[in-house]
Parts: structure tokens; C-alpha cells; sequence
């Protein structure tokens, strides 16, 4: 291997001695693990694969999701059609899975399991729904206030400590109870308004922490406007936090929504969705638990999916967290 | 190496006359800020630079209860092609004026003249150009990347923002060019900021700095956060790219013996003021000023032999805090030469009465009333 | 001080090894990590003693081992993912990674104490200084809350705090950086240990001050005889306080030498490097010489030497066989005290 000059050459032949030196410096260097490029989405995603408790709960949210979108894949039975003959009735003919009465009926001799796979749609529209719109509204509050400080910080902050400070359900309800139809999104918009607030505050104080960032300094230091700044540098850094939070919340946007149509002010019917069912089953609870049993069952799957789901991608993105 | 710039530099004042620019428009202040300037002419020109923090009180309505004098009335000339370099404890506001010089912070009052066009009170496109010739190199190259951009991205970005530089096709090319330059191999374009030790950032963060061909660089203690052994090596390449892109530096450190090293001149500043500027020799080997002289003899010396043989000037205390300076001369409160008159009154910067018209090293700007040559064997 | 003829006199575990064994041997000790990425050699086989008394610098880049070296030795590693694959801590003579966790708690932090190079994170913002000062003689000599604040006074006092009795009473923030690492060696110092390990004690602090503390270190050691372990990768600071030093390398001991030896004369080519690129007078405008290439990668350390990338001097047999410390001598072959080199050109680095 060639020796650096320590003896002073010319300027010339030594700076281009150092930059050899360096050069292969930097080959000797260089990962030998991979040549391909990590990031930290890579890094996570390598992460979240061996994580058992990802690879359930996304297999069970895929299942859901499937469910969700095309019902009619796993019952070919009308979840809305009555057969007072089959009231309560709980016998199901088992080994016959997947069909019409493997959970048996509801008190209007209706499929529970259709019921069930129906509900599946609503209840994780409005989460879903819920969780954009809290991510989209919150992240920008967040982004502005974090971003700007000073008195748009301290307006903006006022504003979530109000929202903050309206109980959840008390404010949704007030809200839910003066619509007599109420639609999926209707339930969404609402718990929306008023379920940005966590976002809001995680995001802002991310992106106080990002925009300290040396990077950020450097990114204004060449003249870089605010757009870029917020979106190239600030954004790709301080989404992490925000996306962990809104993946456990949203189980408990699903939760929330169950919890609503039970309480009769949530999704109003013919909305098929488990909450309304779990609603139902509350008078006939003692002689046939079953008809409670099942939409309550998959609440909590789906609920748990989602928090495991939640839990694991926090571990991946920050494994200081936890 | 610079050898012959150097000379030239050194004859030249700390503070010299400001000629300000009458451009007024866009498109003139743009024309001003393009011209050339000739090797040991004032490129940059501070004057009477202050930065104030506020410390406020109160949530939606706030009260100023006080202010942090980060910098505090500092006047200096950087010419075209040498290196300045600033040195001080923290707290001592070199860090901000780094800041100032690059138009990261807002001056309180003061001017610094890019080329005779007073840049702390430009906005919009001719500030764009400004900062276009004016670069930094940050101190610590774990932070100062964007972990989720790859070197590519990050070398690329002053030509997206900055799209006259370098037309689009070429653009790949000329970050490949500048990774070579800084001595990184070509080849790493697509890797991420973590995929390289500390020294290979901070020559991904000197090609940053060099995409956009400025004229000065503000390093900020570049290479403080490195390993010993690779210290040497951005040094190295520092000097290098200043000879073969014609770069003036502010070289912000606090590791005296390096900034021996690359410096043409040297200014040591404390609590927001400029105590004592000059060529490094004036500095290192005839310093006048107790604060220098404190530094200078404090420094350990990579010389076991030193230990016994040299006199160290410990200093009593800390440094005050800069919300709340001594009055007059701010070093008095841990000075031994300490009287009542600088209590009461604040020194000058300027050549010392005992030393003009004398042609001695000593007669340099030195802010002390009571300036004199003590012998320390300091630090390089 | 009362505390010393009751720690001098009592029976102490430790104290009853052998009088004759140096304060502290480490010997032969490796301590890995294992990673996702694979097993990262933090340390691979380092040897080192030091008595009453003595100052040993250890002196090394990040990532030389140097500060996992100390973290082993006071039991502060965090296993998993840390190991100690094989090795020894003798104090006293006696193995402390074999001891009973009580035993060893008993040496560790009141024969041993260490001083971190962060003295912010390493008290507790919630409680005065006083209180944590006091702390130490609560828990471990069972004073009465008042003593202990006396006590505490009486330690500030010795680490210069001006003002100690009213300043007792406050918090960790309300003191400047120098004064922070003033309370750290305080506390270091409340049970009179006999070995004190300081990890780059200075480095956070401004030189005027790092001048102050370090002075303040070497004389509290004189005064109680105190062995100290000084880590640092500044060779200024070495050279002001150090007797013995010991420079490491990817996880090992390169170069041992008594400090006036070793700037005079380095015998391993890496040490010889880091004094070549201390800027120097002469050099100015001319280029620094420079150690080419980086520090190796702890999951990758090269085969041989692990310095061979990077040294002018390295030899086909460099990339093969890992050079032991080989005792240095003069051209004549007479033995140089203490000192030794890790390099299998050791002769042609110091005699040119």
C-alpha cells in the first residue's frame, strides 16, 4: 500500500497523494454487509418481518380488509334477511364452516355470521376514515405550529387544548344525536372533529425537534424555501412518532364507533356494523350469549390487530420507545 | 500552497474601509454580488455586529424581561483567499456569528458587507444569490445530513434549489465530480448518511458546501466531532480545496493549535466581544490581551516535557453568563490586572497607546487597557 | 477526616487480598457486543495494571475500546447486548468478574468510583446537590441526614465550590459545567476510594476551565494516593498528567510506555501517526501529515494487525499475524521499563 507523504511534496502531488489515500481509505471502508442502500423504512421493514406480533396482527388486518372490501367472498347469505324460524336459534351444523348458520341467529332468525362479516365494512371505514382525516387535519395543525412558533404556535396550541378538552363521547354524541340518518362518514366526520387533537400535539412536537435539526439549518443555508424545507426535510423526519400513533388509535377509532352504536348514536340502520349488533344483543344477553358473543369477538380481534399492529411498527421505526 | 496569498494578507488592516455598494435594484445588487474580487481585497466586512436573544415571559402575550448578548459589537474584514480564524470558549458567540455571516439569524444591528452590499438587510432573490456564494460546513456531520436522503440527494439539493448552477442532465454528473473531489468514491451516490464513518460525513457535508462554487465558507468547527486520526485528513482537504477553488474561510474553532495551522489571522472573541485580532503569529507568540494569554498558557501541550518547564495561567471562575455581562470590560471578573478603570469603562478594540507607531508583533488590535506582552509558552 | 481512619481500620472485603498484588490488573480481558449487524470486538485481550498512587492514561479514538475497558471493570456494561467472553479484573488481587454480585458491589463504588465525561446526565435533576452528596454517607456509613449535609459542605469545600454551604442546597442545573464536574469528583471522592476511573473528564468543558479540573484531579489524587485511570483521545491532556500510558487500538493495547518515553520516542507506527498529525509550528502552510483511512469497523476488524490498512509501514506479514506486545528495547538490546509495542516492526518504528 502506497505510503502517505510525509515529507512536504509539491501542493499538487501530495493533495492528489491525500485524495488517493482517502479514495482508498474509503473502498477499505465500505460496508462489505450490503452494497444496496438502507434507509430506516428498509431498516423497519426488516425489523417488523421477523416480529411475530407483526406478522399476525397484518395478517389478520389483511383478512379484515379482504372482508371488508368484498363480504360476499366469504358468505353468500343476505345478512339482512330474516327467517323468523331460525330466531335464537344457536345449533349450527358444524363441519359445515363458512356457511350461513356457523354462528347461528339473531332474534330476527338472521345469519350472525353474515352479520359479522358484513359489519366488518363499517366498522373499519369509520377507522379508517377517522385515522386520515385525524392524520391529515392534526399532522397539518401540528406542522404549522411546530413549524412556525411563535404566536401561530401559541393560537394553534390554545386551539387543541380546547378541542382537548371536550370529552370524546360527551362531544360526539352531542354532536351524532342531532342527525337522524347516521351515515358511515357522518359517524367518521364526527369523531374526527374531535379526535385530532392527539395527533396535533405529537406532530408539533416532532417537528420543533426535526426543525433544530442541523440538516434543516444546512437546507436554509443554501436557500431553500419553505415548502422544501417542510416537506423534503422536516416531513420524511417527523412522521415516524405520528404514524404510530394513528395506527394504535385507530382500534380504538373502531372501538369508539362500536361504542357509539351501541349507546344507539352511532351508525343507525340498515348499517350493518358490529357495534349496532352488539346493541341488539344486549336485551337477550342471559338466555343466548352467542348473538353478544361473536360481534363482540371480532371487535376485539380487529381492535387488537390494529394496537399489535401499532405496537410493532413503534418498535421498528424507534427502538428507543420502548 | 498559499504561500504568496498569505504574505499579501498579512500586511493588510482587521478593519478597512467600506465601500457600499449603490446598487438598489434586484438586478443590480445580483451584478454587484457577481463581480469578482481580486486576492487580498475585503471580500466580507463586519461592522459593529450585535445579536440579541430576547428572554421573554408569557404564553400568548409576551414580555421581554431580558436579552442574551450572544454577540455584542464585533467588527472584522475577511479577505478574498485567507483563512480568519475565530476562536473562544462556548458561550463566547462564535457560533452566532457564524449564524449572522450566514444570514441563519437576523441581526440585531450591525452590517456585514459582501462585497460593499450590507447582506443582513437583503430578502428574496438577491439573498438567494448571497447565499449562493457563501456556504457552511457544520460541526457535527452526524446531525447536519438528512438521514433520509441519500448522498446523492443531499450533494444534489443546492442545484435543485439553485437550478441556474447546473442544468438538470448534468446534475448526477457534478455530484459524482464533487464526491471525487472531497476524496469519497463515486460510486457511493445512492447510500444513506449512516452507511459512513464520521470523517466520510463530514466530506459528504464539505461537497454539500461546495456544489453551488462559493466564495466563502463559514466552517463551525468542522472538524471537532472527528476522530484524532482523521482530523488531520479534513484538514488536509480543507487547505487543498482553498487552493483549488480560491475560497476565503472563517474557520470557527476552539482547538487553538489547528487554527494555528490553517489561519492567516486569528480573532479571539469572549462573551460576544472581540477581545484581541490579528496574524496568528501576532496572536500565538505576542498576545496582549490577559484573556489570550489565559487560553494560550491553559491549552495542554502534547509535550510531556512542558509540564514542569511552563507557566500556566489558571483562571479563577467561569465565565459569566452573557444575559447578564460584567460592566466595562467583560473579561474582568476573572482578570488578574483587573482595576477599577475597567470596571467603568469598555476597551476599544484598537492597537494599544504603548504599542503605536511601534514596529513590534505586539502592536496589533487588542481590547485591554492595560495590554502588554507576557511570555506563555502556548499551545503549537 | 474521620471517614478515613474507619475505612483504613475496618475489615473490608477486598482490602484482605493480596498486599503485594497491584491496585488494579486487567488481564487479558475481551468484552464483545452482539448486534443484529453480527458480534462487535469491543475489546480483544487488554492487559493493563495500575498501583496506588499511579496515574494510567488510556488513550484511543471512539471505538478503540477504551471506555467499554472501564464500563467492564465497573460493572456498568450492559449485558446483553454485552459479554465477557474471557478475562480478568483483579483488585487486590482478587477476580472481581468471579466474585458474588454483594461482594463486588462493596468494591465497586467505594474502592472504585468513576467519573463520567457528562456531568449533567449523570446526577439527578430532581434532587439538590447536597442531597446526592449526602447520599453516599446515608447509605453506606448510615449518618444521619444532618450529618451527611455537613459531610457533603465539607466536599464541596474540597473540590473548591465557592460558597458551599449556601450553594448546598441546589440543583444540578444551577451550577456551570465546571462545577458539575467539581460535584461528579466530589462524589467520586465521598467514600475515599483508592482507584478512581475518569472518562474523559474534561473533554465537555471550555480549556480555561478543563485546566482548573484537571489540576484539581491530580491533586486530590496526590493527597489521598489514589490510583487513577484517566481515558481521553487528547494527547495534550495526557501529556500534562499522566505517568504511564496506554494507547489502544481496535480493542487492544498497541503501545505502552512511561509518558515522557512515548512523545519522545513512539514505537508502534499508530502512536506515531497521532503525534505526526498534532499541527506544528513548523508545518504551517504545509500539509498535515495524516493516518490515512478510518478507524475499522468493530464487526470487521482486519485480519493480522488491525492497523495494517492504514500503516506506511505494514508488511505481507502484518495482514497475517497479530503482532503481541513485545517488550521494546534499546538498539543495544537493553530493556526500556514499561514499555512495549504491538507491532512486528517495533525496532524499525523506534530506531528508525
Amino acid at each position: 500500500m502506497p505510503d502517505v507523504t510525509k515529507t512536504p511534496g509539491t501542493a499538487a502531488e501530495s493533495a492528489a497523494e491525500t485524495a488517493a489515500a482517502a479514495g482508498e481509505a474509503a473502498v477499505v471502508a465500505a460496508p462489505a454487509s450490503s452494497g444496496k442502500p438502507r434507509s430506516l423504512w428498509s431498516d423497519a421493514w426488516g425489523d417488523l418481518r421477523r416480529n411475530p406480533f407483526f406478522v399476525i396482527s397484518a395478517l389478520l388486518i389483511v383478512l379484515l380488509l379482504v372482508m371488508a372490501a368484498w363480504p360476499s367472498l366469504f358468505t353468500s347469505t343476505n345478512p339482512r334477511n330474516g327467517d323468523l324460524t331460525h330466531h335464537f336459534l344457536t345449533k349450527p351444523e358444524y363441519g359445515d364452516v363458512f356457511s350461513a348458520d356457523w354462528f347461528g341467529y339473531d332474534k330476527q332468525g338472521r345469519s350472525i355470521y353474515a352479520r359479522v362479516i358484513y359489519g366488518a365494512r363499517a366498522s373499519i371505514s369509520v377507522g379508517v376514515l377517522v385515522t386520515i382525516a385525524v392524520t391529515l387535519l392534526g399532522g397539518l395543525v401540528g406542522m404549522i405550529a411546530g413549524y412556525y412558533g411563535g404566536w401561530v404556535d401559541s393560537v394553534l396550541s390554545r386551539v387543541t387544548d380546547i378541542f382537548f378538552g371536550i370529552p370524546f363521547f360527551l362531544g360526539s354524541m352531542v354532536i351524532l344525536v342531532s342527525f337522524s340518518d347516521r351515515k358511515v362518514w357522518v359517524v367518521a366526520s364526527a369523531m374526527a372533529f374531535l379526535g385530532w387533537t392527539q395527533i396535533a400535539r405529537v406532530m408539533r412536537g416532532s417537528v420543533i425537534t426535526t426543525k433544530q435539526s442541523d440538516y434543516v439549518t444546512a437546507a436554509r443555508a443554501l436557500g431553500a424555501g419553505t415548502g422544501r424545507i417542510m416537506f423534503r426535510h422536516i416531513l420524511p423526519n417527523a412522521i415516524a412518532p405520528v404514524i404510530v400513533v394513528a395506527t394504535i388509535a385507530l382500534g380504538g377509532y373502531i372501538a369508539a364507533e362500536a361504542t357509539l352504536s351501541y349507546l344507539g348514536l352511532g351508525l343507525s340502520e340498515p348499517t350493518i356494523s358490529w357495534g349496532i349488533d352488539i346493541s341488539d344483543a344486549k336485551d337477550s344477553i342471559r338466555d343466548n350469549p352467542h348473538v353478544m358473543f361473536f360481534p363482540a369477538g371480532m371487535l376485539c380481534i380487529t381492535v387488537l390487530a390494529f394496537i399489535m399492529l401499532g405496537d410493532a411498527v413503534r418498535d421498528a421505526l424507534d427502538p428507543k420507545l420502548r | 500552497m498559499a504561500e504568496t496569498g498569505k504574505k499579501d494578507v498579512a500586511a493588510t488592516p482587521n478593519v478597512s474601509e467600506v465601500h457600499v455598494s449603490d446598487a438598489s435594484t434586484t438586478q443590480e445588487v445580483e451584478a454587484v454580488l457577481d463581480a469578482p474580487v481580486e486576492r487580498g481585497e475585503p471580500i466580507l466586512q463586519v461592522r459593529n455586529l450585535v445579536k440579541h436573544f430576547p428572554l421573554t415571559q408569557g404564553i400568548l402575550f409576551k414580555k421581554q424581561v431580558g436579552a442574551v448578548k450572544a454577540v455584542d459589537g464585533v467588527s472584522f474584514d475577511l479577505y478574498q483567499g485567507e483563512t480568519l480564524g475565530i476562536v473562544g470558549e462556548s458561550g463566547c458567540g462564535k457560533s452566532t456569528v457564524a449564524k449572522l455571516l450566514m444570514t441563519l439569524e437576523t441581526a440585531t444591528s450591525g452590517e456585514v458587507f459582501y462585497k460593499g452590499q450590507d447582506i443582513t438587510k437583503l430578502s428574496g432573490r438577491a439573498l438567494k444569490a448571497v447565499r449562493r456564494n457563501i456556504q457552511m460546513v457544520f460541526q457535527d456531520p452526524y446531525t447536519s445530513l438528512n438521514p433520509r436522503m441519500t448522498v446523492g440527494d443531499i450533494i444534489g439539493e443546492p442545484f435543485e434549489i439553485h437550478p441556474e448552477v447546473a442544468p438538470k442532465g448534468d446534475r448526477r454528473k457534478r455530484v459524482q465530480e464533487l464526491l471525487d473531489v472531497v476524496g469519497l468514491n463515486p460510486e457511493y451516490i445512492n447510500r444513506y448518511p449512516h452507511q459512513f464513518s464520521g470523517g466520510q460525513r463530514q466530506r459528504i457535508g464539505i461537497a454539500r458546501g461546495l456544489a453551488l462554487n462559493p466564495e466563502i465558507i463559514i466552517c463551525d468547527e468542522p472538524v471537532s466531532a472527528l476522530d484524532v486520526s482523521v482530523q488531520a485528513q479534513v484538514i488536509n482537504l480543507m487547505e487543498k480545496l482553498q487552493d483549488e477553488f480560491n475560497l476565503s474561510y472563517v474557520f470557527i474553532a476552539h482547538d487553538l493549535s489547528i487554527v494555528r495551522h490553517i489561519s492567516d489571522r486569528v480573532g479571539v472573541m469572549y462573551l460576544g466581544k472581540m477581545a484581541e485580532i490579528g496574524t496568528d503569529a501576532e496572536i500565538y507568540d505576542h498576545p496582549t490581551h490577559p484573556y489570550t494569554q489565559a487560553l494560550l498558557s491553559a491549552v495542554p501541550v502534547p509535550d510531556p516535557d512542558a509540564r514542569e518547564r511552563r507557566e500556566r495561567i489558571i483562571l479563577t471562575g467561569d465565565v459569566p453568563s452573557p444575559a447578564n455581562p460584567p460592566s466595562g470590560c467583560r473579561f474582568r471578573t476573572r482578570c488578574w490586572k483587573a482595576q477599577d478603570k475597567c470596571a467603568e469603562e469598555v476597551p476599544l478594540l484598537a492597537v494599544p497607546q504603548v504599542f503605536v507607531g511601534k514596529s513590534t508583533p505586539a502592536a496589533h488590535e487588542s481590547a485591554c487597557h492595560f495590554a502588554e506582552e507576557k511570555d506563555v509558552v502556548g499551545a503549537a | 477526616m474521620t471517614v478515613t481512619e474507619k475505612t483504613a481500620n475496618a475489615p473490608e472485603p477486598g482490602t484482605d487480598g493480596d498486599k503485594k498484588a497491584p491496585l488494579l490488573e486487567v488481564r487479558d480481558l475481551h468484552v464483545e457486543f452482539h448486534t443484529r449487524e453480527g458480534v462487535a470486538k469491543a475489546v480483544n485481550g487488554v492487559n493493563y495494571t495500575v498501583d496506588a498512587g499511579e496515574t494510567l492514561a488510556v488513550l484511543g479514538e471512539s471505538g478503540s475500546g477504551k471506555s467499554v475497558t472501564a464500563q467492564a471493570i465497573m460493572g456498568i456494561l450492559d449485558m446483553p447486548p454485552g459479554k465477557i467472553p474471557q478475562g480478568q479484573i483483579l483488585f487486590r488481587g482478587q477476580d472481581m468478574l468471579t466474585m458474588s454480585a454483594d461482594e463486588r458491589r462493596k468494591i465497586r463504588g467505594r474502592k472504585i468510583a468513576m467519573i463520567f465525561q457528562d456531568a449533567l446526565s449523570s446526577l439527578n435533576p430532581v434532587l439538590s446537590v447536597g442531597y446526592q452528596l449526602g447520599e453516599m454517607y446515608r447509605v453506606h456509613q448510615g449518618l444521619s441526614k444532618k450529618e451527611a449535609k455537613a459531610k457533603a459542605i465539607e466536599l464541596m469545600d474540597r473540590v473548591r465550590i465557592p460558597a458551599a454551604k449556601q450553594r448546598v442546597d441546589d440543583y444540578p442545573h444551577q451550577f456551570s459545567g465546571g462545577m458539575r464536574q467539581r460535584i461528579m469528583i466530589a462524589m467520586a471522592l465521598a467514600l475515599e476510594p483508592d482507584l478512581i476511573i475518569a472518562d474523559e473528564p474534561t473533554t465537555a468543558l471550555d480549556v480555561t476551565v478543563q485546566a482548573q479540573v484537571m489540576d484539581l484531579l491530580a491533586e486530590l489524587q496526590q493527597e489521598y494516593n489514589m490510583g487513577l485511570i484517566l481515558i481521553t483521545h487528547d494527547l495534550g491532556v495526557v501529556a500534562d498528567v499522566a505517568d504511564k500510558i496506554a494507547v489502544m487500538y481496535a480493542g487492544r493495547i498497541v503501545e505502552t510506555a512511561p509518558v515522557h518515553e512515548l512523545y519522545k520516542r513512539p514505537a508502534h507506527p499508530y502512536t506515531k501517526g497521532l503525534l505526526d498529525s498534532i499541527p506544528r509550528l513548523d508545518q504551517k502552510g504545509q500539509e498535515l501529515y495524516a493516518i490515512k483511512g478510518l478507524p475499522p469497523n468493530l464487526l470487521r476488524i482486519p485480519a493480522g494487525c488491525a492497523f495494517n490498512p492504514r500503516c506506511p509501514m505494514a508488511q505481507e506479514t502484518c495482514g497475517v499475524d497479530v503482532p503481541v506486545l513485545h517488550q521494546v528495547t534499546e538498539r543495544d538490546g537493553t530493556e526500556l521499563a514499561g514499555r512495549g509495542s504491538a507491532c512486528h516492526f517495533w525496532k524499525e518504528t523506534i530506531h528508525g
